[in-house]
């Protein structure tokens, strides 16, 4: 049993991904990588919403309709949210400035809804929470990831100690503009999925429609 | 889904409906309640750090400004006379809006910057050179954006002639587009841009677009944030306002007497 739960907490790392494999929450790890600070802030946000909607969702399976289920799960997320919203602006202040509206945004994160109806609605609590923590991990790793990148690059620095001497400080580094940008996310995300995908072949899907080979001929 | 029990019973959907709206609310009104002082805590923090930095982004030919030459003075708006009635250094004219004793209603015709009441007081910053003659001005200034309320401070010369700066320390506009009004780049458009012309008439503001730099206007008008119209807008608005007759019209007008 507990090797069951240790294999929930970690499938979603790499072999499961909620970005890499699943493609969700793809609109925040754009949008908050450009530093490691607030990529990590995020995953830290995400994963507390993951984590807590899970359990309370399968909490309350049992007595909730299926009618309502949708709305009632948006309802848990957005409070859960809201609650972390606050905690971020009381306790960390200036990363929440940054953050701005990407912390409320987390309520469309398709990843949160998606593990309370996938996973949440037909799994015990602990099991959920699990999940939860361990699809916040999968979704940070990206993140990280990107966030380290982006910020390296595009920046020269790390968790905002300067690392390269740009030239601009009269360093040699010119630091890629380009990776500050949302499109170069993109580009990183796009990498990641493609190096996973070449270790872990199973993961590529199959194309939905084949091109034919008369057609090529003509 | 195959274990779940619950049939669709209408009264049933509606009792964990409500259950769930009250456990949520409960909830979201603890820590709204329990978090708010800290929040407060942290934009006063902001605010004075503005400040601040509103004094050291003062033109270089004005030489560094201590922040003890600063004196902070209450300003009944009205009369635009300086009172000791009101302690500028408790008064909040947040709270000050929610009494109709100390606010009045702004009518909705003259009311450019959008804010609906406007407190009877503001606390404006008096910046003093070494022999204690005033040397700039600067003035709280808000109004609303495009989806959010803009706080800022509007410093001017002594004379009221000509803005020193406008910053703005709180806004939730989109960010990379509205949210530029706090970018170096934008901020550094203002300094030196006059604010009356010669009959009197108050010129400063914010354009549609770009002002051409040889045109009569570039001297009063800033240029407006691409893509950003609303909030661009907002600010013109806002400083027209405060400028104006509402906001702190006939205090500047005060100053400019006195000084003869």
């Amino acid at each position: 049993m507990t090797a069951k739960l240790w294999q929930t907490v970690k499938v979603p790392w790499i072999d499961d991904n909620p970005i890499t494999l699943q493609i969700l929450g793809i609109c925040s790890a754009l949008a908050v990588t450009t530093s490691l600070d607030t990529a990590l802030v995020m995953t830290a946000a995400v994963t507390c919403v993951l984590a807590i909607s899970g359990a309370s969702v399968s909490l309350i399976r049992n007595f909730l309709p299926r009618s309502i289920r949708i709305i009632v799960q948006i309802t848990i997320i957005a409070s859960l949210v809201i609650v972390v919203d606050q905690v971020l602006k009381a306790y960390a202040f200036e990363i929440s400035k940054r953050l701005s509206v990407f912390v409320g945004l987390i309520v469309t994160n398709c990843l949160v809804l998606g593990r309370a109806e996938g996973f949440a609605m037909r799994n015990g609590v602990l099991a959920s929470t699990l999940d939860g923590i361990g699809n916040g991990i999968g979704y940070g790793l990206i993140l990280i990831l990107v966030g380290v990148v982006r910020e390296f690059f595009g920046k020269g620095s790390l968790l905002g100690k300067q690392i390269l001497i740009t030239t601009s400080q009269g360093g040699a580094f010119e630091p890629l503009h380009l990776m500050l940008l949302p499109p170069s996310a993109f580009f990183i995300i796009g990498v990641i999925i493609w190096v996973i995908r070449t270790k872990k072949p199973k993961q590529v899907e199959q194309p939905e429609f084949q091109v034919r080979s008369e057609g090529m001929q003509q | 889904m195959v274990e779940r029990t619950v049939e669709d019973n209408p009264l049933r959907a509606l009792l964990t409906a409500l259950a769930v709206a009250v456990v949520c609310a409960l909830v979201v009104s603890y820590s709204a309640v329990t978090l708010r002082p800290l929040y407060v805590a942290n934009v006063e923090a902001e605010r004075q750090a503005r400040l601040e930095s509103i004094l050291t982004a003062l033109p270089e030919t004005m030489g560094k400004v201590d922040i003890a030459d600063v004196r902070a003075r209450v300003v009944e708006l009205n009369s635009g006379v300086y009172t000791d009635d009101v302690d500028a250094t408790t008064f909040d004219p947040a709270k000050a809006i929610l009494d109709v004793n100390l606010s009045i209603a702004v009518p909705p015709e003259r009311d450019l910057a959008g804010i609906k009441r406007r407190a009877h007081h503001a606390v404006v910053y008096i910046v003093h050179d070494e022999g204690g003659a005033p040397r700039a001005l600067i003035l709280p200034v808000y109004g609303s954006g495009y989806q959010s309320t803009l706080y800022g401070f509007l410093a001017l010369t002594a004379d009221t002639q000509t803005v020193l700066g406008l910053k703005f320390y709180e806004q939730n506009d989109t960010p990379g587009i509205g949210a530029r009004i706090q970018d170096p780049d934008w901020e550094a458009l203002w300094p030196g841009k006059m604010v009356y012309d010669d009959t009197g008439r108050l010129r400063l503001g914010v354009a549609r677009g770009q002002v051409a730099p040889s045109s009569e206007e570039a001297e009063f008008i800033v240029d407006g944030i691409s893509g950003a119209t609303r909030t661009s807008l907002g600010v013109h608005e806002l400083v027209r306002f405060w400028l104006g007759d509402y906001g702190f019209g006939p205090y500047l007008e005060r100053v400019r007497n006195d000084r003869g």
